[in-house]
């Protein structure tokens, strides 16, 4: 079409330029009417007043490297995080083969990057996936091939973090889509099982289920015998996570049409295939958006751990502002790992996007 | 029924497993360290620099014990605690002792299971005000908001301390001691209550110390001790006469300095106290040269107290009652022999 019309030769006339480009887009989204000027105005000045002093606390003023003395600027003390990096992000690690973790988030990193295309979604990745996950088990824990053992209690930081979220959201899914289904079966006692499991733990908040696993559930183990603290909040998290998958997933079971059951059937399906070929791969896919926001809910609430004293991402930083020279400069550090916790999260709904897209076949 | 009965036997089988549990040193000396309950976040006390290394008085009081039992002060292990998981943590046997400033009361020593060993530090409640509130006594704090702590005693004395002295009081109740501070010192709060020890180090953290003063009144006793599990004798001693050992060395004068001098020392107290005349290392069940041993490794009492909260620190607290009893303060050691 356009080649015909410069064929034969028509004058193609520009439009005017205050109506394309930058201004033409200001024009038209920000000074469109009376109204829209003044509004454009008032949010332009509260701008102004406040990403300015911001920009200029945050990166003008502020103070970066390691043991700068902050206490003589204005502006944000980034050394606090320059400084205890260290302690922040892998709490008692030893931190002379700090290189271990680093090694094993970047393996878990790579892999999920490599699992957000389904292109790569075959036997070959699922292989790795266990390799690297005992791979990653072996970096941190040490004592074979001559690695330096290294005690589960000292993992903190960003491993305890992900540690806890990685296994636990992995772990919580499939035991929630097992009591989702326990709950839809016929079988009495599954199913009051079902129902009084997701029941009492969905009306406990997690904290008092953190506190059960720390302060009671030890009393009742014989003396001598303990259990290791981040093990127990770690069942904790699958716990209380599997509760609420589950009633995400019932959900999904509820909303498919009765004709996928009775189609089913009708093709001499039994219980399990039913499920696994015909329900589950439907009922799932509707029910990616309401999951995602559990797991990055579940996510998030691993920091609660650190109400019964384990070294997570947030208890290592308050452990670093509460040594004399860095009291006072919590804002710094809460957003260093307020972004590190945002980066996650992000990661976790902009692949559950993606995931739905492709997923979607317009049913 | 069937399941009645079974749970009974499970019971059984768990109460005599509970009675057939052995003493705690020989527990910690088949596993090889002790497992230790801390603070965590209690700069001076117990605390992890940012190595990683374990700091503090507390954490100083431990690594004695250590030397008494393994002759190394690193065999152990810590296990940061809140102040709500600190009792249950060493009732259930999780942590064999509790070093994590905490204060000695009834309750806890009698009804919690707990036996609590010598103490390590006197501490007091007090207060920490802004100059510009021109308050000069603690009295005339009527009708003031008070940032303090949760879960503490230190919550339980300043409700105490204004309802017997008549004066109403509106607590500001903030869970973590960083963020107490910053409500403090931008104006949330008119005075804040916290342990004599804490308080001088939340002064020089402040924007502007000189602007803020610490009240002279101290309205409670904190005498701050280990503890360990009830009915454990013989653990118990080893952990008080280990933290007596750092005192009984200052009394002498032995410090970790001039300790292998002391050796030679013709003095019979020294001599029995060091180990060169033998009885009381196999009176505990330690060696007997344990406390040489504590003295070179870890030093006495008073070098513990300067490296952590003296006053070239920056908590910069004065010995006051933590002074030995011949300076005027409450530190006392019964002899070694």
């Amino acid at each position: 079409m356009e080649s015909n019309l410069k064929n034969e030769n028509k004058i193609i006339i520009k439009p005017p330029r205050s109506s394309v480009g930058i201004l033409g887009w200001v024009r038209e989204n920000l000074f469109s009417s009376p109204f829209n000027t003044v509004l454009t105005l008032i949010i332009a000045t509260i701008l102004w007043f406040s990403i300015i002093p911001f920009l200029q606390w945050a990166f003008i003023d502020s103070c970066w490297l390691p043991d700068s003395n902050c206490r003589e600027t204005n502006g944000a003390c980034w050394s606090v995080i320059s400084s205890n990096y260290k302690i922040i992000l892998f709490g008692f690690y030893p931190q002379n083969i700090l290189w271990r973790p680093i090694t094993a988030i970047i393996l878990l990193v790579s892999l999920l990057i490599i699992s957000r295309n389904r292109n790569y979604w075959n036997k070959i990745l699922g292989y790795s996936w266990i390799i690297s996950l005992v791979i990653m088990g072996i970096l941190l824990k040490g004592g074979i091939f001559g690695l330096e053992p290294v005690d589960i209690e000292k993992w903190g930081g960003i491993i305890l973090t992900l540690l806890l979220s990685v296994f636990g959201l992995t772990a919580a899914y499939p035991l929630g889509i097992l009591l989702a289904l326990g709950r839809q079966s016929k079988m009495p006692v599954i199913k009051t099982f079902s129902v009084f499991y997701i029941e009492l733990i969905r009306g406990v908040p997690l904290i008092s289920l953190l506190f059960m696993s720390s302060v009671v559930f030890p009393l009742f183990l014989p003396e001598g015998v303990s259990i290791n603290g981040i093990l127990r909040a770690q069942v904790a998290i699958i716990i209380f996570t599997a509760a609420y998958i589950a009633e995400v997933v019932r959900g999904g079971l509820q909303g498919m049409n009765k004709g996928q059951f009775e189609a089913a059937d009708s093709l001499g399906l039994n219980y399990s295939k039913t499920m696994r070929l015909i329900i589950l791969p439907q009922a799932l896919k509707i029910v990616i958006p309401p999951s995602v926001s559990v797991l990055i809910s579940a996510f998030k609430d691993t920091s609660l751990v650190v109400i019964i004293g384990l070294y997570d991402l947030l208890k290592t930083t308050q452990s670093t502002l509460s040594e004399p020279k860095w009291m006072g400069f919590s804002a710094e550090a809460y957003i260093f790992i307020a972004i590190i916790y945002f980066v996650c999260c992000f990661f976790m709904s902009n692949y559950s996007r993606k995931l739905e897209k492709e997923l979607d076949t317009g049913l | 029924m069937k399941f009645t009965k079974f749970v009974i036997v499970c019971l059984t089988v768990l109460m005599f497993a509970a009675v057939s549990f052995a003493g705690t040193l020989e527990d910690v000396k088949a596993k090889g360290y002790i497992q230790v309950g801390v603070n965590g976040s209690v700069f001076g006390f117990g605390k992890a620099d940012d190595k990683g290394v374990w700091k503090g008085l507390d954490v100083d009081c431990a690594r004695a014990l250590s030397v008494a039992v393994f002759g190394s002060p690193d065999k152990l292990k810590f296990t940061p605690l809140t102040a709500k998981t600190r009792f249950t943590a060493l009732q259930s046997g999780e942590i064999d002792v509790l070093f994590r400033n905490c204060t000695q009361t009834l309750s806890r020593d009698s009804a919690l299971g707990l036996d609590f060993c010598v103490v390590n530090y006197y501490d007091g409640q007090g207060f920490l005000i802004n100059k510009k509130l021109g308050v000069k006594s603690a009295k005339e704090l009527d009708g003031a908001t008070v940032c303090v702590l949760p879960g503490t005693t230190t919550e339980l004395n300043v409700a105490d301390y204004f309802r017997t002295n008549g004066m109403k009081m509106n607590p500001v109740v903030i869970e973590n001691t960083a963020e107490l501070n910053k409500a403090f010192f931008a104006g949330r709060c008119d005075c804040l209550t916290s342990d004599a020890s804490q308080l001088a180090g939340q002064r020089a953290v402040a924007p502007n110390p000189a602007d803020y003063m610490i009240l002279p009144e101290i309205i409670s006793k904190e005498p701050l001790a280990p503890a360990v599990r009830h009915g454990d004798n013989k653990w118990k001693d080893i952990v008080n006469y280990s933290v007596l050992t750092l005192i009984n060395a200052e009394e002498f004068g032995i410090t970790s300095k001039n300790v292998d001098k002391m050796l030679k020392s013709t003095n019979p107290k020294i001599k029995r106290f060091l180990g060169v005349t033998k009885g009381n290392g196999k009176a505990l069940g330690l060696d007997e040269d344990f406390a040489y041993k504590i003295i070179k490794m870890v030093g006495n009492y008073g070098e513990i107290f300067e490296r952590n909260v003296g006053v070239n620190t920056q908590l910069g607290i004065e010995r006051g009652l933590n002074a030995l009893w011949t300076d005027g303060g409450l530190m006392y050691s019964p002899p070694f022999k």
